[in-house]
């Protein structure tokens, strides 16, 4: 299972992990109900990402403190194929499979620091930070 | 792979959403719906979502693919019970879910299915 | 650190164990504080000095508990402060009836020591006492924003004053949420109190009356000025198909029509059900 907040990503029961862990911690950083669920729903897409684009990876999860509020940290990372137009990749409705396309642009709207950091043939690393209210 | 059980209510039929649902179980509800509205000849599907905490656009894709097979099948679909969380979530998400039709809670769904068929279950 | 040093400092932390008693009581007077508050904070300092290479770990955390347990009680900064640094005049007191070199050498070391732990002190006084402030700041915004149910069935917010993005979110979380709690299919959001709106604004006004068609409930929004109107055509925001309506008054006959409630003779009201246009 968990090992120091890292959780692996391999098939779509690990995606329900992810969520139901992303979902404790997020409570245990004392988050209001809505950011919970807005994290949450990020960390799904994000984490399905990994498992459909890049067939497999994981992810880091772990509370922070920047001395005046807690969030959420969690990065994705994986050695899939990478992405080669990344802003073209965050358009919302841009796919390349059968999905929504809302995926990266959604979830990036929904957390207060999105970084994204790929190339071709060298995986996906996106690192995203969601605080508390208040 | 979880499959969600599908109560038959008249000629509505009912799914409660109870589990976290992963990917399968929710490419695996849409074909057992569209199953069963054929079978027992339906008329209309409510989708009852009180207990579900998340919807990502996986799931809320499945609500619109529903709505409008079901439409193809000639029954109609509501979903109740949508948290606000979980509904600013999806508008800040992207999906608005143009082709669904929803209710507050499922009295109020079956009810609105009621009316659609120009019967009044409320008496 | 040299030998010389290293012997001046251990002369300080002599001092602090022969004349503990006295320090204590000294700074009590002079942090008015007392006694018994400050000694787990001395003995800590004085287990940390004990310990070879310490990091002060234990007695920052006392001091940030201190700091925000003076926070609460509405201390002031300065006062804040001065139960820190008093430490530094009880032990210079004792320094100067020592009188020996090593001593005098020994409470520089300490001087600057307790310098840092003031600052740090002061710097957790000021943290706690933004969160505070933030905290106070939200309760103000969850009062001055009332969702009130107009008729069964209907409620309304009736907003008044500038609207910032953060106001308007909470607002909007209080609406929906009034929704599922009275079971609510329609709302008004009146606007008539609001001066100016900026794009954050009417968005998040606009993702609301979404969010609450989702659930199952149509919002309409009334009082919208003639400078908001333009505001919003010039923006180039897509306000769509949403019900506006000029006034409060106007916004609520035609939600009650929508619900199915006619009004009927005398004081007597009717429910209709209205089938809904598919
Ligand atoms: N981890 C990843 N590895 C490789 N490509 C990815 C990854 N995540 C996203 N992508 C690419 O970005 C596109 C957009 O992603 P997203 O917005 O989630 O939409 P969707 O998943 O529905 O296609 C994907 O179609 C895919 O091409
Ligand atoms: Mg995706």
């Amino acid at each position: 299972m968990t090992d120091g907040g890292r959780m692996p990503i391999a098939s779509n029961a690990d995606v329900v992990a992810v969520r139901q862990q992303v979902r404790a911690v997020a409570i245990e950083a004392g988050m209001s109900l809505i950011d919970q669920t807005k994290v949450v729903t990020a960390a799904s897409e994000l984490a399905r990402n990994v498992l459909v684009h890049a067939g497999g990876g994981r992810v880091t999860v772990e509370v922070v403190d920047d001395g005046r509020r807690r969030g959420l940290r969690l990065a994705f990372s994986d050695e899939g194929p990478g992405i080669a137009d990344v802003e073209q990749a965050l358009v919302d409705g841009y796919t390349t499979g059968p999905g929504l396309g809302l995926g990266l642009g959604g979830s990036r709207r929904l957390v207060d620091q999105f970084d994204l950091t790929s190339a071709p043939g060298e995986g996906t690393t996106i690192v995203v930070t969601k605080w508390a209210r208040g | 792979m979880e499959r969600v059980p599908i109560l038959k209510l008249g000629d509505i039929l009912i799914i409660s959403i109870q589990i976290d649902l992963d990917d399968q179980s929710v490419l695996g509800l849409q074909e057992d719906l569209a199953e069963r509205v054929v079978a027992t000849g339906a008329r209309g599907v409510v989708i009852d979502i009180t207990a579900v905490e998340i919807i990502d656009s996986f799931i809320g894709r499945m609500l619109a693919t529903i709505a409008a097979m079901c439409r193809l099948l000639d029954a109609d679909t509501v979903v109740v019970g949508m948290r606000p969380a979980v509904a600013i979530t999806l508008v800040e998400l992207g999906l608005s879910l143009g082709g669904v039709r929803t209710a507050l809670d499922l009295e109020k769904g079956v009810a609105a299915l009621g009316h659609l068929h120009g019967r009044d279950t409320t008496r | 650190m040299n030998v010389h040093a290293d012997v001046a400092r251990r002369r300080i932390e002599e001092l602090l164990g022969t004349s503990d008693e006295q320090i204590l009581r000294r700074w009590s007077a002079l942090a008015k504080a007392p006694v018994d508050e400050l000694k787990e904070l001395y003995q800590a300092l004085r287990t940390a000095l004990a310990e070879e290479g310490s990091d002060l770990a234990d007695i920052r955390g006392l001091l940030a508990e201190l700091s925000r347990d003076r926070v609460r009680r509405g201390h002031t900064p300065s006062d804040t402060a001065r139960a820190v640094f008093g430490l530094k005049e009880a032990v210079y007191e004792v320094v100067e009836a020592d009188g020996g070199p090593e001593a005098l050498r020994g409470f520089i070391w300490f001087s600057r020591l307790i310098d840092d732990l003031g600052l740090y002190t002061i710097e957790t006084y000021a943290t706690a006492r933004e969160k505070v402030i933030l905290d106070q700041a939200e309760q103000l915004l969850e009062l001055s924003t009332p969702v009130v149910k107009l008729w069964d069935g209907i409620v309304a917010v009736p907003l008044v004053g500038t609207l910032d993005s953060a106001r308007t979110q909470v607002v909007m979380e209080k609406l929906l949420q009034t929704l599922v709690d009275t079971g609510s299919e329609h709302a008004v959001i009146d606007i008539t109190g609001v001066p100016a709106v900026d794009t954050q604004v009417a968005q998040h006004l606009l993702k609301t009356v979404v969010a609450a068609r989702l659930m199952g409930a149509e919002c309409v929004i009334s009082g919208i000025s003639p400078q908001i109107a333009y505001t919003i055509v010039t923006l180039g925001i897509e306000f769509g198909d949403i019900v506006t309506k000029a006034t409060l008054a106007d916004a609520l006959a035609y939600t009650l029509r929508r619900s199915g409630i006619e009004f009927g003779e005398g004081r007597r009201t009717q429910i209709a059900i209205r089938a809904e246009d598919a």
